[in-house]
């Protein structure tokens, strides 16, 4: 049976709809990501699943209990950490993981080998304020004090926005660890880089899941040809791939440009055609999780 | 769970104490009130120069001047003649001028044997300063009348408070005020914070009950409010000289259920408010404004238009003030002022009972 389960799930804010009939399962012991843009509906998600909100429709069990009707069951066995960073800024580290451990009625005491990994690094700097740490330390902080009661469930809203290149792999590191734990993590992020280290993804826009699966799979089912392309003048290149016949799709990716193919499609004709511009090169490319997030959305 | 009730309480202490400088305003604001309002601003009579017009001096007169004199509250500056009177008055030089009638002891023997009512004495006073002119001539009017009784219509006596000393009227004034503003206004503040930061969301989706972390809120500010409650009061009878002749009891235990309205007041506030500038406005415009102007804190609510004194009834602080003055400056008991403790226990049930079923255990 799944940890998580959600059932036509639906909510929308003053008529402007956020979630869209969303369906789908976290298997228990998951790390589990959801990857999509600002505005795909993650944040409405976690509020749904952390009882923070009512859905419109539909319904969504956690842990065996309901969202709605059991939510006071809930809160004791999920740790939420909030897209924003919300600990007290004016409370020391160590105030502030107690006072967690006190809102969840627990000892820091037990769940402390839980948390060490993670707390272990921040502790040199215990008595600073959590104001004062540097952005990769405050979510180590606030992740220590989502987890101070060893919840079934940990809920992540996008932790590493905001968060330097090192911590944010360290970030995941700890994530991978507390799998070992057997603790099941829903994790949002909009940086595709990071959807490779969960074990199933679910790419989301606009309040609907495009597809749900592991990460190797969904970029296996990238059907189409794939070229990074490149030349002097990358805008010029843009607008006259997209005119050449065979071009299905051509966006920028990193410093090259995607392009995706049709099976007419010949890349020394390509060059041929575009001679006119300066330096052009193609070259085949492995579709990663972004390619395969702009396909789904185009469909 | 009933020891982590005393950490949440603990947190929320520690958010005060690190705010350095609102601790400051708090600690601060009752006492410059306090002598503002006693020593600087004041209606109450001191040190008014009087000058005396006398075409005919005599005994009588002499003693009366002597009265004068000897009162803190005037300062004799001499005979002038009847043509002096404008200038003396429009230069500043004095704020009154006593005028006796010509052939003033021969007139008041007729006066006494029921001959003449004409008047006998004029009081001329500078008005350009409305209060000190009516409490210059009303005491005036106190100290002479009162030497010459027989020729008076009828005695005034100001009881409770005879020098009509303005502190007592206003130590009510100012601690209806200043526990709305600890109260009230920092108690909604920093719920809305916790919701403005984001922090609320943490605390929502924890198991400890919502209300249970509110509670815990309330608690230091109850308890600074109490210090400040100390600190007027202290105030109020050593440096403004207040008689309390009610007894402190009475006048502690109605302070303190007019903080737990306060405190019902910013909860309810906070249910309502989204930001903090919000919950800020809304104790302002809709808390303070009224107080000051509706609660006879400024203005008596005799004096009101009928409409606003009907609106003044809503208002807790009218209840609180009437009272804490019959108290203070009377020197009633508890037991004189059920009416208006009555009201406030009414309010702040209602207002407890709004808030809590308003407050949301979740986002929306």
């Amino acid at each position: 049976m799944n940890i998580i389960e959600t059932y036509n799930l639906s909510k929308s804010y003053n008529g402007v709809s956020a979630l869209n009939d969303i369906s789908f399962g976290v298997e228990q012991g998951e790390l589990f990501g959801l990857i999509g843009p600002d505005g795909a509906g993650k944040t409405t998600l976690f509020r749904l699943l952390a009882t923070l909100l009512n859905p419109d429709s539909g319904s969504a069990v956690v842990n065996g209990y309901d969202i709605a009707k059991d939510y006071q069951k809930i809160r004791s066995c999920i740790g939420y950490m909030p897209g924003r960073f919300s600990l007290y800024p004016d409370l020391s580290v160590e105030e502030n993981l107690n006072f967690f451990a006190a809102l969840f009625g627990v000892d820091i005491k037990e769940s402390y080998s839980l948390i060490a990994p993670i707390y272990k690094q921040i502790e040199p700097f215990k008595s600073r304020r959590a104001g004062k740490l540097s952005g990769g330390m405050k979510q180590k902080l606030a992740l220590s004090c989502a987890l101070i009661h060893k919840p079934a469930v940990l809920l992540l809203d996008e932790p590493t926005t905001g968060v330097d290149a090192v911590s944010r792999s360290e970030f995941w590191d700890m994530l991978s660890q507390l799998k070992e734990s057997g603790i099941t993590t829903l994790v949002s992020t909009p940086y595709m880089d990071e959807a490779l280290r969960c074990d199933r993804i679910a790419l989301c826009n606009e309040g609907r899941i495009l597809g749900i699966d592991t990460p190797a799979r969904i970029t296996a089912e990238f059907n189409s040809k794939l070229y990074s392309i490149s030349a002097n003048n990358m805008y010029a290149l843009l607008n006259a791939a997209r005119k050449i016949e065979g071009v299905i799709e051509c966006y920028p990716f990193g410093e090259k440009h995607h392009l995706v193919a049709d099976n007419n499609f010949n890349p020394e004709i390509f060059i041929s055609k575009l001679s006119y511009i300066e330096g052009v090169t193609i070259e085949p490319a492995e579709p990663t999780i972004e390619d395969m997030f702009i396909k789904l959305m185009k469909q | 769970m009933k020891n982590n009730f005393w950490q949440f309480v603990k947190k929320e202490s520690l958010h005060i104490i690190r705010d350095k400088r609102t601790m400051l305003v708090v600690m601060l604001i009752p006492v410059m009130l306090m002598v503002l309002f006693g020593f600087a601003i004041s209606t109450e009579v001191n040190n008014i120069n009087v000058a005396v017009v006398a075409p005919d001096r005599s005994n009588s007169i002499d003693d009366a001047v002597e009265t004068l004199s000897n009162n803190n509250y005037f300062t004799f500056c001499g005979y002038i003649t009847q043509e002096q009177i404008d200038e003396k008055l429009r230069s500043g030089e004095v704020s009154a001028v006593i005028v006796f009638t010509p052939d003033y002891d021969r007139k008041l023997s007729q006066v006494a044997a029921g001959i003449t009512s004409a008047p006998l004495i004029q009081v001329i006073v500078d008005a350009s300063n409305v209060n000190t002119a009516n409490s210059a001539t009303a005491y005036l009017q106190n100290i002479l009348l009162g030497k010459e009784s027989k020729q008076s219509m009828f005695e005034t006596r100001m009881l409770f408070n005879p020098q009509m000393k303005s502190a007592y009227n206003f130590v009510p004034g100012i601690m209806g005020f200043i526990f709305i503003l600890v109260c009230a206004m920092m108690t909604s503040v920093s719920i809305v914070r916790e919701k403005e930061t984001g922090t609320m969301e943490v605390l929502l989706a924890s198991p400890a009950r919502p209300i249970k972390i509110i509670f815990a809120k309330m608690i230091p500010y109850f308890a600074i409010s109490c210090i400040v409650l100390i600190m007027i009061l202290l105030l109020a009878r050593y440096l403004l000289e207040v008689p309390m002749s009610g007894g402190v009891f009475g006048i502690f235990t109605l302070s303190l259920l007019y903080l737990v309205l306060s405190l019902s007041l910013g909860l309810f506030v906070s249910t309502i408010a989204q930001t903090q500038i919000a919950a800020l406005l809304i104790s302002a415009m809709v808390m303070m404004m009224p107080i000051m102007m509706l609660s006879g804190l400024l203005f008596p609510i005799e004096n009101l238009p009928l409409f606003f004194q009907v609106v003044s009834n809503i208002i807790p602080a009218r209840w609180y003030i009437d009272a804490m003055r019959k108290m203070m400056i009377q020197g009633a008991p508890l037991i004189a002022v059920w009416k208006d403790s009555v009201i406030l226990i009414g309010m702040t049930i209602i207002i407890l009972a709004i808030s809590l079923k308003k407050f949301n255990n979740k986002l929306e």
